[in-house]
Parts: structure tokens; sequence; C-alpha cells
């Protein structure tokens, strides 16, 4: 605690400095308000509201940039717990959540609850378990961690492959929804999306690493979470005339309830297809709900990208608590998700599904001609083209069946539906684009900074004095992102959700056991540990690639739950390779020991002063 | 000193470990058990199984967070392990 004094005054000079943004911010978007109002057009809105968001990340980060090795790592342990978690939450929220987490509950019904629980308990098992003693062995990296728990480089070498396997699927996801936004917003082509994205990310994360990422990240949520909430607010006063729409959407699920009821009295829908929006289990069975509750869990727990955050708190004690604000935060969006998907569902069971074709509101041409909408089985591009497509079915009306949406549209639409100004739209853009590009950045982060640490300075070149790896480390930071870009354009896979899930199974099943085990358990061997994370991994491995391409099922389960096999072979292969296999010395009992409690130094600070001296003398 | 006390500061902290996975699987898991059963009755509109998806378990998580914090605090400072002491 030398640098106390430092400490504080960061402090107050950073949170005067996080006020000027948002206000700034809130002005941006009032001055843009004001600018559609006099005339201005909605492309020039749609650039100019991606674009300054995209350059005032680029400036925060060539503010933040750093050369030192404590700050490109672990942002020096300087930031308060309140931060951690808003930086936590903008890291967590993935653009996948904000578009089409409201969209899931929208289709899904009470199943798709099992998102909203899956991505929050692992905060518990953070908290509990992990983080905190993370924090005091001082990590660098996940990789770094293991190794110095499980005797050295094969550790080290499995938690590298793990990490860069489940980051690598998430960067991949991220860049792919980057984007689409480009493609939606700015009207460029895919392609180039997805590079504006990368290049933006890049400045970010590659001049100031760590500390850099951090204070991008913390203006990235306040962005999202502002998109988030305005368009819901105004649709909660539109419909129940109280602006709290996380409580107010009780009373459209009332009235969903009573209007499903009278479809299927009056035969707008099918009685025996019928499936109602609040009744359990319609599209997953009990075991799917639970099994993907566990893995999401447990995935949050493994995910590197939200492991390191907590390294960069000043105290243990603040881990605790910077894993219990990122719930916080993350909770604010996602007990507003729902009430997306129950007020959108209201407005398509009042003014859609019943209504004559010739009634329907203007927003289903909109998302219609960009073919997310279809009514009688055909694209919703005009009146015309609606007309005609029932007329072979033989309505005039739209029935519950004839009527299909694309999940994202649940959030993207809400504007409109709301019959808000473009401004707003862009709004949204922005938001998700912030969502994505939060994740992206970090995820990008840990992959390179895992490589250059463990790989390059620990395996090849112990002597390489800091500037070299600073070097090495963003090399590999822009090859990653090239390859993830690569990925993102040329193979396409189907879903983005899809690869989030297989993600969070395979850390779930990878990284978790080693890490509980670890510190909880002391006579967990090396070999116990190796051969655990590696047979978890590749259990959960193998079960998604037989599920998604040999059509291999177990036991009713689904891919998204896939962990739910990985994560007890992971536990018992660790756990029964251990008794087997000569116990832990007694200095890693010590280890162990000093790693429970929270008061002394870093565990690995001495070697950093060496290392110090060392980059100093060169 | 802090070596003589450190059994009675384990055993204790995981104590309260135990508890608090107890919470978490209870608020984890238990809730779907009772969807179907529950799902007739209404809270604000909500029927009440839904709620304690959408928003009840989130808010129990958080609690959970910090009441474990706090308890570990105390913990932590009654065995002279906190940091600031």
């Amino acid at each position: 605690m030398a640098n106390y004094s430092d400490k504080s005054q960061t402090t107050r000079h950073t949170g005067r400095l996080l006020g000027i943004y948002a206000s700034g911010f809130a002005a941006f978007v009032i001055l843009m308000a004001i600018l559609e109002q006099i005339g201005m057009s909605a492309k020039w809105i749609g650039f100019v509201f991606i674009l300054t968001p995209l350059a005032v990340y680029a400036g925060i980060g060539i503010l933040t940039r750093t050369l030192k090795i404590h700050e490109f790592y672990v942002a020096g342990r300087r930031i308060t717990a309140l931060r951690t978690g808003m930086a936590s939450a903008g890291d967590w929220i993935t653009g996948a959540t904000f578009l089409s987490l409201a969209g899931s509950l929208f289709m899904l019904g009470y199943d798709g609850l099992a998102f909203i629980l899956g991505l929050t308990g692992g905060y518990v098992l953070i908290a509990v378990f992990i983080a905190p003693f993370l924090r005091k062995y001082g990590a660098f990296t996940l990789p770094d961690f293991f190794a110095a728990r499980y005797g050295g480089f094969p550790a080290r070498l499995v938690g590298v492959g793990i990490l860069a396997s489940c980051s690598f699927i998430l960067v991949v996801a991220q860049i792919r929804g980057a984007g689409l936004v480009a493609e939606r917003f700015l009207d460029i082509p895919y392609n180039w999306g997805v590079i504006l994205a990368l290049v933006s990310v890049l400045i970010c994360s590659m001049l100031g690493g760590m500390r850099a990422v951090t204070w991008t990240l913390i203006a990235q949520y306040i962005v999202l979470m502002v998109a988030y909430i305005i368009p819901i607010l105004v649709l909660s006063v539109q419909f129940t005339s109280l602006p709290v729409p996380q409580i107010m959407y009780g009373q459209a699920l009332e009235q969903i309830q009573s209007i499903e009821q009278n479809m299927i009295d009056t035969g707008l829908a099918g009685a025996a297809s019928f499936q109602p929006y609040l009744q359990p289990f319609t599209h997953m069975s009990p075991l799917n709900f639970v099994a993907l509750v566990f893995c999401f869990m447990l995935g949050t727990a493994g995910l590197p990208h939200i492991l390191t955050r907590y390294f960069t708190t000043t105290s243990v004690r603040e881990t605790r608590l910077s894993v219990g604000w990122s719930l916080v935060f993350v909770m604010l969006l996602l007990v507003t998700a729902p009430a997306y998907a129950a007020f959108v569902k209201l407005e398509i069971y009042q003014s859609v599904i019943g209504s004559a074709i010739v009634d329907l509101p203007d927003w289903i041409y909109t998302w219609g001609s960009v073919d997310k909408v279809s009514i009688c089985g055909m694209a919703a591009s005009s009146m015309d083209a609606v007309l005609n497509a029932c007329q072979t079915q033989g309505t005039t009306v739209v029935r519950y069946d004839d009527f299909v949406m694309a999940k994202d549209v649940v959030v993207l639409a809400a504007p409109e539906i709301a019959r808000l100004p473009f401004v707003i739209v862009a709004l949204l853009g922005a938001g998700v684009l912030a969502a994505t590009l939060s994740s992206a950045n970090s995820l990008l982060l840990v992959i390179a900074n895992s490589f250059s640490f463990d790989l390059y300075y620990k395996l090849v070149d112990r002597k390489a004095p800091s500037s070299r790896r600073l070097v090495v480390a963003r090399t590999i930071l822009v090859l990653t992102g090239l390859v993830a870009t690569y990925y993102s354009v040329t193979l396409l896979p189907n879903d983005i959700l899809k690869l989030v899930a297989w993600s969070f199974s395979l850390a779930a099943a990878g990284n978790f056991p080693a890490l509980v085990l670890g510190i909880w358990w002391k006579r967990s061997s090396k070999f116990g540990a190796v051969l655990g994370m590696i047979a978890g991994f590749s259990t959960t491995l193998f079960y998604l690639i037989a599920y998604q391409y040999y059509d291999v099922i177990w036991l009713g389960i689904e891919d998204l739950g896939a962990g739910l096999f990985g994560v007890p072979v992971g536990f018992a292969v660790i756990i029964g390779v251990s008794y087997l296999s000569p116990e832990p010395t007694k200095g890693m009992k010590e280890f162990v020991d000093e790693l429970r409690t929270p008061r002394g130094n870093l565990i690995t600070d001495m070697e950093q002063e060496r290392r110090h001296e060392l980059a100093g003398k060169s | 000193m802090a070596i003589t006390l450190k059994g009675g500061y384990w055993a204790r902290t995981r104590q309260l470990m135990w508890a608090a996975l107890f919470l978490w699987f209870v608020l984890s898991f238990t809730i779907p058990l009772f969807a179907v059963p529950l799902n007739n009755l209404t809270f604000i509109g909500f029927p009440i199984s839904y709620y304690f998806a959408a928003q009840g378990s989130v808010f129990g998580f958080i609690f959970l967070i910090f009441w474990h914090a706090a308890r570990q605090d105390k913990i932590d400072r009654e065995f002279g392990v906190s940091e600031d002491n």
C-alpha cells in the first residue's frame, strides 16, 4: 500500500473523467436527435452513431497506452471493485446476449429463462471458489496459475490450449456479430464491416493492453446499457404508463395469457400445436434446462477472459466485492431482456395476429424486406407480397402459425414499434457494437497475453526484456485478430448462440475442475490435473462434434449442455489419478496454504521484482 | 501467529463455502423443479416460477455474493489474516 495516496488521486481523477464521459455521451445523443429533426438523413445518422463511439474507444486506447509490463498484463492491479465490476459486465455482455437473449426468451418462453439463470449464477462460483485465490497468487494469465500449482510445463501447455480454443470460438462469434451490425447500420458489405471492427479493436488493445481495455470496457458498458434501456423504457410507458419495464412486464404477461386463451377459442391458433408462452418445458426437457444452466454457470467460472478481470483489482477483499458488482451490472441488462420479449410479444398479439393484412403495422414491412419477418411462408416485404402469399393459403387474417420472426428483431424492432425517431435505432446499433467490441477486445487480449507470456516468455525466451515481450504480445494480438477475422468471414457457423454455448461447455469441463481442486484440495497432483483437464475437455469436444456432425445423442442432452458429461469426467479423473500418483510435495502444500491466506504479498511478487530488475538492466 | 491458527481459519472458510454452495444450488436448480406446479400462482402479474427464474434468483445470487464477502471478511479479521492488520 505504498502508493495509497497515488491511488486515491487517480481514483478521483478518473471518477471525474467518467462523469464527463457519461454527460458527453448524453449530449451527443440529444444533439443527434436535434439534427434528425432538422433533416439529417438516416444514413448519416447511422454513420455518425457508429463511427463516433469507435473513435472514442480508440482514443481511450491511445490515452491509456502503456509500455509497462504490469500495466499491459494486469492494469497495474489498481482497478477498484466498482470499476472492475463495470468492466467485467461490459466484457460479459456480448453482442449475442444484447441481440439474441430477448429473442430467445421471445421464442422459448419460460425455457429461455435457463439463459438468465446460467449467465448469472456462475458469478457466485467465481466469488466463492476461484477469484480471490487467483488474485492472491498474482497471476498474469490463467495458464500461469496452472503451471505454478501443477508443476510447470505440461499444465501450462494444456492451460494455453484450453484458453485458446474456448476464447477463439467466442472471438469468431463476436467479430461475426460486429460485421452484421456494420452491414445493417452502415450499409457497407459484411466483409468491410468485419475489417472495420477488427481495426478499432486492435488499436485499443494493442496500444494499451489490459489498462486500456479496462477503461474501454467501462466506456462500452455505459453505451450499451443506455442503448438497451431507452427503447424498452418508452415501450413500457406506452403499454402500461409506468417507466419500469422490469416490473411492469408482469402485466404484459397476464395479457399475453388471456389473449392466448382467446386465440385458441377463436381458432386463430391450432389448439393441438399451440405452445403457451409461459408453459415450462415446451422447447426443452427439464433435464436439458438444468444441463444448460449448469454448463453456463461453470463455463462462466472457467472462462479465462472473465477470470482475468479479477487479476486487476487492488486487493483480495476488493476482488470478492468486485465479483458482486459485476453481477449487479450484468443484472441490469439481464432482468430487462424478458421485458423486451414480453412487450414485443404483446404488440404482436395485439396488432399482428388476428389482424387483417391491410391493417398490419409498418415495422413488419421494414423487417420483412430484409427477410427477418415472414407471413404465410413468404418474406413480408410489402403489403402486396403478404396479400398474395396469404391468398394461396386462403386467409385475409394473420393466424398464429402464419407469422414467423427472426430472433434478433425483438430488440432491433422495439424503437419502431414504440414509434421512436431513427436516432434511437442508431443508438441501438451503437449499443450492439459496444457489446460486441467489448467482448472481442478482451478475448483477443487474453489470447495474445497468454501466447506471449506463457509460450514465448516462459518457454522460448526466458531472458526477453519487457520491450521485446510487448512487441511479441502485440504481434500475436494482430495475428489472432486476423485469423479470427478470416474464420468469421469464410466459415459461417450456423448460429452465434451455438458458438457461445460450445465455448462455455469447453471452458467448464477443461478449466473448472482443475481450478477448484487446485485451490480447495491439497492432494490434487500434477498428473491428476493435467490428465483431468485433457479428459474433461476432450469428452466435451467429442460430444459436441458427435452431436453436431454424426447425430449422436446421449441421455437426450443437446449440445448446449455438453459440459454435463465433460465436467464430471474432469473431476473424476483429477481425483482418481491424484490418489494413484505421488502426493504433492511439502512445498506445494505450503504454496496452497499461502494461496488461502489473503494477508501478505502476492506470491508472484518476488519473481516480478527480479523481472523488473532484468528489464531495467537491458 | 497466523500459522498456528491456520487450521481453524480454513475450517471456518470451508464451512462458509459449503453454506454458499448449498444456497447457490437451491437458487440455481430447485426452481425449475417447481416450475410446473407453481405456474398458476401469480405475483404482480408474473407466474411465481417465472418471476423467480427471471429475477428472484438473480437478486438472490447478488445477495449471496455480498453476504459471503462480508462473512469471509469477518473470518479473515478474526484470525488476523485480513490484508490490513
